[in-house]
Protein backbone atom coordinates (compact mmCIF):
# COMPACT_ATOMS: atom_id res chain seq x y z
CA UNK A 1 0.00 0.00 0.00
CA UNK A 2 1.06 3.87 -0.40
CA UNK A 3 2.52 5.31 2.38
CA UNK A 4 0.98 8.88 3.55
CA UNK A 5 3.96 10.32 1.54
CA UNK A 6 3.18 9.13 -1.69
CA UNK A 7 -0.41 9.12 -0.99
CA UNK A 8 -0.63 13.04 -1.00
CA UNK A 9 1.79 13.59 -3.96
CA UNK A 10 -0.25 11.39 -5.75
CA UNK A 11 -3.43 13.76 -4.69
CA UNK A 12 -1.32 17.18 -5.74
CA UNK A 13 -0.48 15.19 -8.87
CA UNK A 14 -4.59 14.39 -9.16
CA UNK A 15 -5.11 18.02 -8.37
CA UNK A 16 -2.60 19.77 -11.02
CA UNK A 17 -4.69 17.05 -13.39
CA UNK A 18 -7.81 18.99 -12.91
CA UNK A 19 -6.36 22.38 -12.76
CA UNK A 20 -4.39 21.63 -16.50
CA UNK A 21 -7.09 19.92 -18.34
CA UNK A 22 -9.06 22.61 -17.26
CA UNK A 23 -6.95 25.11 -18.71
CA UNK A 24 -6.64 23.21 -21.76
CA UNK A 25 -10.46 23.62 -23.09
CA UNK A 26 -9.60 27.52 -23.16
CA UNK A 27 -6.19 27.54 -24.73
CA UNK A 28 -7.47 24.93 -27.62
CA UNK A 29 -9.79 27.85 -28.36
CA UNK A 30 -6.69 29.89 -28.84
CA UNK A 31 -7.26 31.78 -25.03
CA UNK A 32 -4.40 32.18 -23.33
CA UNK A 33 -4.49 32.48 -19.80
CA UNK A 34 -2.06 33.39 -16.84
CA UNK A 35 -5.22 33.98 -14.27
CA UNK A 36 -6.13 30.38 -13.75
CA UNK A 37 -4.80 30.58 -9.96
CA UNK A 38 -7.47 33.35 -9.80
CA UNK A 39 -10.46 30.66 -10.26
CA UNK A 40 -8.54 28.33 -8.36
CA UNK A 41 -9.01 30.65 -5.34
CA UNK A 42 -12.19 31.48 -5.61
CA UNK A 43 -13.09 27.66 -6.10
CA UNK A 44 -10.99 27.30 -2.96
CA UNK A 45 -12.56 29.82 -0.66
CA UNK A 46 -16.23 29.79 -1.89
CA UNK A 47 -15.98 25.33 -1.34
CA UNK A 48 -14.29 25.48 2.20
CA UNK A 49 -17.44 28.31 3.27
CA UNK A 50 -19.91 25.74 2.25
CA UNK A 51 -18.39 22.99 3.50
CA UNK A 52 -16.82 24.35 6.78
CA UNK A 53 -19.22 27.16 7.80
CA UNK A 54 -22.30 25.90 6.27
CA UNK A 55 -21.76 22.14 6.76
CA UNK A 56 -22.46 21.10 2.90
CA UNK A 57 -20.59 17.81 2.15
CA UNK A 58 -17.92 18.13 0.02
CA UNK A 59 -19.39 17.70 -3.33
CA UNK A 60 -21.52 20.06 -3.17
CA UNK A 61 -19.43 22.77 -1.89
CA UNK A 62 -17.44 21.79 -5.16
CA UNK A 63 -20.16 22.10 -7.08
CA UNK A 64 -20.50 25.28 -5.50
CA UNK A 65 -16.91 26.49 -5.74
CA UNK A 66 -16.64 25.38 -9.53
CA UNK A 67 -20.28 27.40 -10.41
CA UNK A 68 -18.81 30.35 -8.46
CA UNK A 69 -15.27 30.28 -10.69
CA UNK A 70 -17.23 29.62 -13.86
CA UNK A 71 -19.35 33.27 -13.23
CA UNK A 72 -16.16 35.06 -12.71
CA UNK A 73 -15.06 33.22 -16.03
CA UNK A 74 -17.77 34.16 -17.68
CA UNK A 75 -17.54 37.72 -16.33
CA UNK A 76 -13.63 37.65 -17.60
CA UNK A 77 -14.72 35.93 -20.61
CA UNK A 78 -16.43 39.04 -22.25
CA UNK A 79 -13.53 40.98 -22.28
CA UNK A 80 -10.75 38.47 -22.84
CA UNK A 81 -13.15 38.37 -26.11
CA UNK A 82 -11.53 41.49 -27.78
CA UNK A 83 -8.48 40.46 -27.50
CA UNK A 84 -5.54 37.66 -27.94
CA UNK A 85 -1.94 36.37 -27.41
CA UNK A 86 -0.31 38.28 -24.63
CA UNK A 87 -2.40 41.11 -24.04
CA UNK A 88 -5.19 38.22 -23.01
CA UNK A 89 -2.09 37.03 -21.10
CA UNK A 90 -1.76 40.52 -19.32
CA UNK A 91 -5.58 40.83 -18.69
CA UNK A 92 -5.66 37.64 -16.94
CA UNK A 93 -2.46 37.94 -14.92
CA UNK A 94 -4.10 41.14 -13.90
CA UNK A 95 -7.38 39.30 -13.06
CA UNK A 96 -5.28 36.78 -10.98
CA UNK A 97 -3.60 39.56 -8.93
CA UNK A 98 -7.06 41.10 -8.52
CA UNK A 99 -8.43 38.05 -7.11
CA UNK A 100 -5.20 37.32 -4.90
CA UNK A 101 -5.47 41.28 -3.61
CA UNK A 102 -9.29 40.63 -2.49
CA UNK A 103 -8.83 37.73 -0.31
CA UNK A 104 -6.07 39.44 1.13
CA UNK A 105 -7.96 42.20 2.03
CA UNK A 106 -11.13 40.35 2.52
CA UNK A 107 -11.51 40.17 6.42
CA UNK A 108 -14.56 37.86 6.58
CA UNK A 109 -11.93 34.90 5.18
CA UNK A 110 -9.15 35.92 7.40
CA UNK A 111 -7.33 38.05 5.29
CA UNK A 112 -3.32 37.79 4.87
CA UNK A 113 -3.92 34.93 7.91
CA UNK A 114 -5.82 32.72 5.38
CA UNK A 115 -8.72 29.88 6.59
CA UNK A 116 -7.19 27.38 8.38
CA UNK A 117 -8.61 23.99 10.11
CA UNK A 118 -10.17 22.95 7.44
CA UNK A 119 -11.54 18.97 7.28
CA UNK A 120 -9.22 16.56 5.18
CA UNK A 121 -12.05 15.41 2.86
CA UNK A 122 -9.78 15.11 -0.62
CA UNK A 123 -9.44 11.50 -1.44
CA UNK A 124 -6.44 9.97 -3.95
CA UNK A 125 -10.05 8.23 -5.55
CA UNK A 126 -12.32 11.42 -5.97
CA UNK A 127 -9.37 13.14 -7.12
CA UNK A 128 -8.79 10.96 -10.01
CA UNK A 129 -12.34 10.58 -10.93
CA UNK A 130 -12.65 14.39 -11.07
CA UNK A 131 -9.74 14.03 -13.27
CA UNK A 132 -11.03 11.29 -15.31
CA UNK A 133 -14.37 12.84 -15.43
CA UNK A 134 -12.32 15.78 -17.12
CA UNK A 135 -10.26 13.86 -19.49
CA UNK A 136 -13.59 11.99 -20.86
CA UNK A 137 -15.73 15.27 -21.31
CA UNK A 138 -12.60 16.63 -23.44
CA UNK A 139 -12.53 13.66 -25.19
CA UNK A 140 -16.14 13.63 -26.21
CA UNK A 141 -15.87 17.13 -26.98
CA UNK A 142 -13.30 17.16 -29.53
CA UNK A 143 -14.84 14.97 -32.01
CA UNK A 144 -17.93 16.10 -31.94
CA UNK A 145 -19.67 20.18 -33.60
CA UNK A 146 -18.18 21.95 -30.56
CA UNK A 147 -14.97 20.16 -30.49
CA UNK A 148 -14.86 20.97 -34.37
CA UNK A 149 -16.00 24.67 -33.44
CA UNK A 150 -12.94 25.20 -30.73
CA UNK A 151 -10.31 23.82 -33.12
CA UNK A 152 -11.71 26.21 -35.96
CA UNK A 153 -11.74 28.87 -33.85
CA UNK A 154 -8.22 28.67 -32.71
CA UNK A 155 -7.04 28.52 -36.11
CA UNK A 156 -8.38 31.08 -37.53
CA UNK A 157 -11.42 33.24 -35.88
CA UNK A 158 -12.27 34.88 -39.07
CA UNK A 159 -12.94 32.02 -40.85
CA UNK A 160 -14.40 30.14 -38.57
CA UNK A 161 -16.50 33.03 -37.88
CA UNK A 162 -17.49 32.87 -41.65
CA UNK A 163 -18.48 29.54 -40.93
CA UNK A 164 -21.54 30.29 -38.74
CA UNK A 165 -19.72 29.50 -35.37
CA UNK A 166 -20.73 32.23 -33.04
CA UNK A 167 -17.45 33.38 -31.78
CA UNK A 168 -18.95 34.95 -28.48
CA UNK A 169 -20.72 32.16 -27.26
CA UNK A 170 -18.32 29.68 -27.72
CA UNK A 171 -15.20 31.29 -26.75
CA UNK A 172 -17.02 32.62 -23.32
CA UNK A 173 -18.23 29.25 -22.78
CA UNK A 174 -14.24 27.72 -23.26
CA UNK A 175 -13.44 30.31 -20.48
CA UNK A 176 -16.34 29.52 -18.26
CA UNK A 177 -16.03 25.96 -18.19
CA UNK A 178 -12.18 26.34 -17.61
CA UNK A 179 -12.93 27.82 -14.82
CA UNK A 180 -15.54 25.98 -13.51
CA UNK A 181 -12.52 22.84 -13.61
CA UNK A 182 -10.28 25.50 -12.17
CA UNK A 183 -12.74 26.32 -9.29
CA UNK A 184 -13.26 23.01 -8.24
CA UNK A 185 -9.31 21.72 -8.69
CA UNK A 186 -9.40 24.82 -6.28
CA UNK A 187 -11.60 22.85 -3.56
CA UNK A 188 -10.06 19.87 -4.09
CA UNK A 189 -6.60 21.38 -3.61
CA UNK A 190 -8.11 23.23 -0.12
CA UNK A 191 -9.38 19.86 1.28
CA UNK A 192 -5.89 18.38 0.81
CA UNK A 193 -4.09 21.50 1.81
CA UNK A 194 -5.75 22.09 4.92
CA UNK A 195 -4.79 25.52 5.42
CA UNK A 196 -5.19 28.32 2.15
CA UNK A 197 -4.26 32.04 2.05
CA UNK A 198 -3.91 34.31 -0.98
CA UNK A 199 -0.35 34.00 -1.12
CA UNK A 200 -1.29 30.29 -2.76
CA UNK A 201 -3.02 31.50 -5.45
CA UNK A 202 -0.95 33.91 -6.81
CA UNK A 203 0.61 34.40 -10.22
CA UNK A 204 3.12 31.70 -9.18
CA UNK A 205 0.25 29.11 -9.06
CA UNK A 206 -1.28 30.35 -12.55
CA UNK A 207 2.46 30.01 -14.01
CA UNK A 208 2.69 26.81 -12.96
CA UNK A 209 -0.47 25.65 -14.43
CA UNK A 210 0.11 27.35 -17.51
CA UNK A 211 3.67 25.64 -17.75
CA UNK A 212 1.88 22.18 -16.94
CA UNK A 213 0.24 22.87 -20.30
CA UNK A 214 2.97 24.01 -22.67
CA UNK A 215 4.91 21.14 -21.15
CA UNK A 216 2.54 18.82 -22.12
CA UNK A 217 1.80 19.94 -25.46
CA UNK A 218 -1.35 20.92 -26.77
CA UNK A 219 -1.95 18.83 -29.73
CA UNK A 220 -4.03 16.58 -27.34
CA UNK A 221 -5.63 16.47 -24.05
CA UNK A 222 -3.69 13.83 -22.87
CA UNK A 223 -1.00 16.52 -23.02
CA UNK A 224 -2.11 18.32 -19.46
CA UNK A 225 -2.44 14.94 -18.04
CA UNK A 226 1.48 13.72 -18.79
CA UNK A 227 2.84 17.68 -17.83
CA UNK A 228 1.20 17.32 -14.85
CA UNK A 229 2.86 13.74 -13.95
CA UNK A 230 6.03 15.57 -14.83
CA UNK A 231 5.55 18.67 -13.17
CA UNK A 232 4.43 17.09 -9.99
CA UNK A 233 6.53 13.63 -9.67
CA UNK A 234 9.75 15.03 -11.09
CA UNK A 235 10.41 17.33 -8.21
CA UNK A 236 10.16 14.59 -5.39
CA UNK A 237 12.29 12.16 -7.49
CA UNK A 238 14.76 14.54 -7.59
CA UNK A 239 15.07 14.89 -4.05
CA UNK A 240 18.38 12.77 -3.93
CA UNK A 241 19.95 15.77 -5.31
CA UNK A 242 19.00 17.67 -1.87
CA UNK A 243 19.78 21.72 -2.33
CA UNK A 244 19.79 20.85 -5.66
CA UNK A 245 16.47 20.06 -6.45
CA UNK A 246 14.76 22.80 -8.18
CA UNK A 247 17.94 24.08 -9.91
CA UNK A 248 17.81 20.28 -12.11
CA UNK A 249 14.15 20.53 -12.09
CA UNK A 250 14.73 23.73 -14.04
CA UNK A 251 17.39 22.53 -16.13
CA UNK A 252 15.29 19.70 -17.11
CA UNK A 253 12.43 21.54 -18.35
CA UNK A 254 15.02 24.23 -20.18
CA UNK A 255 16.08 20.83 -21.81
CA UNK A 256 12.27 19.75 -22.77
CA UNK A 257 11.95 22.94 -24.04
CA UNK A 258 14.85 22.70 -26.70
CA UNK A 259 14.19 19.17 -27.51
CA UNK A 260 10.45 19.13 -27.84
CA UNK A 261 9.18 22.97 -27.81
CA UNK A 262 5.68 21.86 -29.27
CA UNK A 263 5.18 19.95 -25.95
CA UNK A 264 6.06 16.23 -24.53
CA UNK A 265 2.77 15.07 -26.31
CA UNK A 266 3.30 17.38 -29.70
CA UNK A 267 0.89 15.19 -32.73
CA UNK A 268 1.12 16.44 -35.74
CA UNK A 269 0.19 20.12 -35.12
CA UNK A 270 2.28 23.47 -34.76
CA UNK A 271 2.22 24.90 -31.35
CA UNK A 272 -0.56 27.12 -30.61
CA UNK A 273 1.65 29.35 -28.43
CA UNK B 1 -31.68 37.54 -54.53
CA UNK B 2 -28.64 40.32 -53.61
CA UNK B 3 -29.31 43.79 -53.15
CA UNK B 4 -26.43 45.96 -52.31
CA UNK B 5 -27.66 49.94 -52.22
CA UNK B 6 -25.30 52.99 -52.25
CA UNK B 7 -23.01 50.77 -50.41
CA UNK B 8 -20.02 52.97 -49.28
CA UNK B 9 -17.21 51.88 -46.81
CA UNK B 10 -14.60 54.10 -45.80
CA UNK B 11 -11.36 53.19 -44.30
CA UNK B 12 -9.66 56.73 -43.12
CA UNK B 13 -9.36 59.27 -46.08
CA UNK B 14 -9.82 55.98 -48.12
CA UNK B 15 -12.55 55.45 -50.00
CA UNK B 16 -12.61 51.73 -51.10
CA UNK B 17 -16.49 51.69 -51.67
CA UNK B 18 -18.39 54.83 -52.90
CA UNK B 19 -21.63 54.21 -53.57
CA UNK B 20 -21.99 50.68 -55.09
CA UNK B 21 -25.12 49.28 -56.51
CA UNK B 22 -25.78 45.61 -57.23
CA UNK B 23 -28.39 43.16 -57.70
CA UNK B 24 -28.17 39.79 -57.94
CA UNK B 25 -30.56 37.55 -59.67
CA UNK B 26 -31.34 33.53 -58.25
CA UNK B 27 -29.56 30.94 -60.63
CA UNK B 28 -27.21 32.99 -61.89
CA UNK B 29 -23.48 33.27 -62.26
CA UNK B 30 -22.47 36.84 -61.63
CA UNK B 31 -18.79 38.22 -61.67
CA UNK B 32 -17.42 41.69 -60.07
CA UNK B 33 -13.70 42.15 -62.04
CA UNK B 34 -12.13 45.53 -61.49
CA UNK B 35 -8.40 46.68 -61.81
CA UNK B 36 -5.84 46.07 -57.94
CA UNK B 37 -7.71 48.01 -55.80
CA UNK B 38 -11.21 48.46 -57.46
CA UNK B 39 -13.41 47.60 -54.02
CA UNK B 40 -13.89 43.93 -55.06
CA UNK B 41 -12.48 42.08 -51.95
CA UNK B 42 -13.79 45.21 -49.87
CA UNK B 43 -17.43 44.49 -51.08
CA UNK B 44 -17.55 40.97 -50.41
CA UNK B 45 -15.94 41.76 -46.75
CA UNK B 46 -19.20 44.53 -45.99
CA UNK B 47 -21.43 41.98 -47.89
CA UNK B 48 -20.48 39.10 -45.70
CA UNK B 49 -20.25 41.57 -42.16
CA UNK B 50 -16.64 40.69 -42.05
CA UNK B 51 -16.43 44.72 -41.93
CA UNK B 52 -19.04 46.91 -41.15
CA UNK B 53 -20.36 49.41 -44.10
CA UNK B 54 -19.69 52.74 -44.02
CA UNK B 55 -23.39 53.97 -45.42
CA UNK B 56 -25.58 51.86 -48.05
CA UNK B 57 -27.74 48.84 -47.37
CA UNK B 58 -27.17 45.05 -48.14
CA UNK B 59 -30.57 42.43 -48.07
CA UNK B 60 -30.64 38.91 -48.96
CA UNK B 61 -34.05 37.68 -50.68
CA UNK B 62 -35.67 40.67 -49.08
CA UNK B 63 -34.15 40.67 -45.68
CA UNK B 64 -32.36 43.52 -44.62
CA UNK B 65 -28.43 41.85 -43.69
CA UNK B 66 -27.38 45.50 -43.48
CA UNK B 67 -24.03 44.98 -40.65
CA UNK B 68 -25.36 41.69 -39.32
CA UNK B 69 -22.22 39.67 -38.08
CA UNK B 70 -20.46 37.18 -40.00
CA UNK B 71 -21.72 34.17 -38.90
CA UNK B 72 -25.77 35.39 -38.84
CA UNK B 73 -24.83 36.56 -42.32
CA UNK B 74 -23.78 32.53 -42.76
CA UNK B 75 -27.40 31.33 -40.97
CA UNK B 76 -28.90 33.50 -43.07
CA UNK B 77 -27.72 31.84 -46.66
CA UNK B 78 -24.32 33.44 -48.13
CA UNK B 79 -20.75 31.44 -47.82
CA UNK B 80 -18.09 32.80 -49.24
CA UNK B 81 -14.28 31.32 -50.16
CA UNK B 82 -11.12 33.90 -49.47
CA UNK B 83 -8.72 35.00 -52.03
CA UNK B 84 -6.05 34.63 -49.09
CA UNK B 85 -6.93 30.72 -48.70
CA UNK B 86 -8.38 30.54 -44.92
CA UNK B 87 -8.40 26.97 -44.50
CA UNK B 88 -8.02 25.28 -40.62
CA UNK B 89 -4.56 24.30 -41.25
CA UNK B 90 -4.13 21.46 -38.46
CA UNK B 91 -7.59 19.96 -39.55
CA UNK B 92 -7.98 17.11 -42.31
CA UNK B 93 -10.20 18.13 -45.38
CA UNK B 94 -12.98 16.06 -44.37
CA UNK B 95 -13.36 18.19 -40.88
CA UNK B 96 -12.74 21.38 -42.72
CA UNK B 97 -15.99 20.71 -44.56
CA UNK B 98 -17.91 19.26 -41.15
CA UNK B 99 -17.06 23.06 -39.26
CA UNK B 100 -18.41 24.71 -42.95
CA UNK B 101 -22.00 22.49 -41.62
CA UNK B 102 -21.52 24.22 -38.42
CA UNK B 103 -24.29 26.78 -39.22
CA UNK B 104 -27.12 24.12 -40.64
CA UNK B 105 -26.22 21.92 -37.74
CA UNK B 106 -27.06 21.88 -33.50
CA UNK B 107 -25.49 21.01 -30.30
CA UNK B 108 -22.73 22.34 -28.24
CA UNK B 109 -20.98 21.00 -24.91
CA UNK B 110 -23.94 19.45 -23.41
CA UNK B 111 -24.79 17.07 -26.54
CA UNK B 112 -21.16 16.43 -27.02
CA UNK B 113 -21.42 14.64 -23.75
CA UNK B 114 -24.88 13.22 -24.21
CA UNK B 115 -24.51 11.40 -27.35
CA UNK B 116 -23.70 7.79 -27.82
CA UNK B 117 -20.24 6.88 -27.55
CA UNK B 118 -18.38 4.47 -30.56
CA UNK B 119 -20.69 5.42 -33.54
CA UNK B 120 -21.78 8.48 -34.76
CA UNK B 121 -25.66 8.91 -35.25
CA UNK B 122 -28.18 11.26 -36.46
CA UNK B 123 -26.65 14.79 -37.55
CA UNK B 124 -23.12 13.66 -37.00
CA UNK B 125 -23.42 10.86 -39.37
CA UNK B 126 -25.40 13.14 -41.86
CA UNK B 127 -22.58 16.09 -41.42
CA UNK B 128 -19.90 13.36 -41.99
CA UNK B 129 -21.62 11.64 -45.04
CA UNK B 130 -22.72 15.40 -46.75
CA UNK B 131 -18.75 16.67 -46.11
CA UNK B 132 -17.63 13.29 -47.64
CA UNK B 133 -20.21 14.23 -50.86
CA UNK B 134 -18.86 17.81 -51.19
CA UNK B 135 -14.83 16.74 -51.17
CA UNK B 136 -16.41 14.27 -54.17
CA UNK B 137 -17.51 17.04 -55.88
CA UNK B 138 -14.51 19.19 -55.87
CA UNK B 139 -12.42 16.22 -56.42
CA UNK B 140 -10.38 15.94 -53.02
CA UNK B 141 -12.37 12.37 -51.57
CA UNK B 142 -9.01 10.92 -52.09
CA UNK B 143 -7.31 13.90 -50.00
CA UNK B 144 -9.84 13.69 -47.02
CA UNK B 145 -7.78 12.66 -44.41
CA UNK B 146 -4.49 15.34 -45.73
CA UNK B 147 -4.92 18.02 -42.77
CA UNK B 148 -5.42 21.33 -45.04
CA UNK B 149 -1.93 22.99 -44.80
CA UNK B 150 -0.71 19.58 -46.41
CA UNK B 151 -3.15 20.57 -49.92
CA UNK B 152 -1.52 21.95 -52.82
CA UNK B 153 -2.60 26.36 -53.42
CA UNK B 154 -4.94 24.52 -55.95
CA UNK B 155 -6.36 21.96 -53.66
CA UNK B 156 -7.01 24.16 -51.11
CA UNK B 157 -9.09 26.48 -53.36
CA UNK B 158 -11.09 23.83 -53.71
CA UNK B 159 -11.57 22.79 -50.31
CA UNK B 160 -12.34 26.19 -50.01
CA UNK B 161 -15.62 25.91 -51.72
CA UNK B 162 -16.31 22.57 -50.60
CA UNK B 163 -16.24 23.58 -47.48
CA UNK B 164 -18.29 27.07 -48.25
CA UNK B 165 -21.28 24.53 -49.88
CA UNK B 166 -21.19 22.98 -46.66
CA UNK B 167 -23.07 25.37 -45.11
CA UNK B 168 -26.13 25.14 -47.53
CA UNK B 169 -25.90 28.53 -49.57
CA UNK B 170 -27.94 30.16 -51.33
CA UNK B 171 -25.65 32.62 -52.61
CA UNK B 172 -21.98 31.44 -53.12
CA UNK B 173 -19.07 34.23 -53.18
CA UNK B 174 -15.76 33.09 -54.50
CA UNK B 175 -13.00 35.54 -54.12
CA UNK B 176 -10.51 34.52 -57.26
CA UNK B 177 -11.07 31.28 -57.23
CA UNK B 178 -8.59 30.79 -59.73
CA UNK B 179 -5.75 32.26 -58.14
CA UNK B 180 -2.84 30.43 -59.19
CA UNK B 181 -4.43 27.84 -61.66
CA UNK B 182 -3.38 26.44 -64.58
CA UNK B 183 -5.41 26.52 -67.98
CA UNK B 184 -6.69 23.42 -67.04
CA UNK B 185 -7.09 23.54 -63.45
CA UNK B 186 -9.36 26.84 -64.47
CA UNK B 187 -11.69 24.62 -67.01
CA UNK B 188 -12.34 22.30 -64.15
CA UNK B 189 -12.94 24.89 -61.88
CA UNK B 190 -15.24 26.14 -64.37
CA UNK B 191 -16.84 23.05 -64.86
CA UNK B 192 -17.67 23.26 -60.85
CA UNK B 193 -19.50 26.57 -61.33
CA UNK B 194 -21.73 25.30 -63.81
CA UNK B 195 -21.85 22.23 -61.69
CA UNK B 196 -23.48 24.25 -58.74
CA UNK B 197 -25.66 26.67 -60.80
CA UNK B 198 -27.04 23.97 -62.53
CA UNK B 199 -28.20 22.55 -59.06
CA UNK B 200 -30.04 25.22 -58.43
CA UNK B 201 -26.88 27.91 -56.51
CA UNK B 202 -26.40 31.39 -57.23
CA UNK B 203 -22.80 32.83 -57.33
CA UNK B 204 -21.31 35.88 -56.79
CA UNK B 205 -17.73 35.89 -58.14
CA UNK B 206 -14.29 38.01 -58.15
CA UNK B 207 -12.47 36.91 -60.48
CA UNK B 208 -9.05 38.72 -62.50
CA UNK B 209 -8.96 35.66 -65.05
CA UNK B 210 -11.10 37.05 -68.11
CA UNK B 211 -11.36 34.20 -69.66
CA UNK B 212 -13.17 32.41 -66.87
CA UNK B 213 -15.25 35.18 -66.13
CA UNK B 214 -16.10 36.13 -70.04
CA UNK B 215 -17.13 32.00 -70.48
CA UNK B 216 -19.19 31.13 -66.82
CA UNK B 217 -20.72 34.49 -65.84
CA UNK B 218 -24.20 35.70 -66.82
CA UNK B 219 -23.83 39.08 -65.84
CA UNK B 220 -20.18 40.93 -64.94
CA UNK B 221 -20.16 44.02 -62.95
CA UNK B 222 -17.23 46.28 -63.33
CA UNK B 223 -15.97 48.08 -60.43
CA UNK B 224 -13.16 50.59 -60.88
CA UNK B 225 -12.32 53.19 -57.76
CA UNK B 226 -15.13 51.81 -55.98
CA UNK B 227 -17.88 52.85 -58.27
CA UNK B 228 -19.62 50.47 -60.64
CA UNK B 229 -18.53 51.53 -64.18
CA UNK B 230 -20.76 49.14 -66.42
CA UNK B 231 -22.77 46.05 -65.79
CA UNK B 232 -24.35 44.03 -68.06
CA UNK B 233 -23.59 40.66 -70.06
CA UNK B 234 -20.02 39.40 -70.72
CA UNK B 235 -19.93 40.48 -74.52
CA UNK B 236 -21.63 44.59 -73.88
CA UNK B 237 -19.30 44.75 -70.74
CA UNK B 238 -16.14 43.57 -72.95
CA UNK B 239 -16.56 46.30 -75.55
CA UNK B 240 -17.86 49.15 -73.20
CA UNK B 241 -15.43 52.29 -73.41
CA UNK B 242 -15.78 53.25 -70.02
CA UNK B 243 -14.30 49.20 -69.01
CA UNK B 244 -11.15 49.56 -71.25
CA UNK B 245 -10.40 52.51 -70.46
CA UNK B 246 -10.45 51.06 -66.52
CA UNK B 247 -8.14 48.67 -67.60
CA UNK B 248 -5.97 50.16 -70.30
CA UNK B 249 -5.58 53.85 -69.33
CA UNK B 250 -8.02 56.53 -70.54
CA UNK B 251 -6.22 56.89 -74.09
CA UNK B 252 -6.42 53.63 -75.22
Amino acid sequence: MLDSYEESVLIFLGINMVLALSLYLPISAGQLSLGHGGFMAIGAYVTVICTTWLGWPLVAGLAGGGLAAALAGAVVGFPALRIKGIYLIILTMGFGEIVRIFFLNFEPTGGASGIGGIKHLTTLPLVMGVAALMLLCLMRFRGARIGRALRAVQEDEVAAEAMGVNLTRVKVAAFALGALGAGIGGGLYAHQALFIDPGQFGFFRSAEIFLIVVLGGLGTYWGPVVGAAVVTLLPELLRFVQDWRMTVFGSLLVLCAVLRPAGLLSGRRRPAV
Amino acid sequence: MLRVDRLAKRFGGYQALAGVDLAVEPGTVHAVIGPNGAGKTTLFNVITGILPPTEGDVSLEGRDITGWRADRVTRAGIARTFQQVRLFRGMSALENVMVGRHARTRGGFGAALIRPPFRERGEEAETRRRAQELLELVGLAARAQTSGGDLTLVEQRRLEVARALASDPRLLLLDEPAGGMTPVEVEDLNQLIRKIRESGGTVLLVEHHMRLVMRVSDVVTVLDAGRVIASGSPDTVRRDPRVIAAYLGRDA
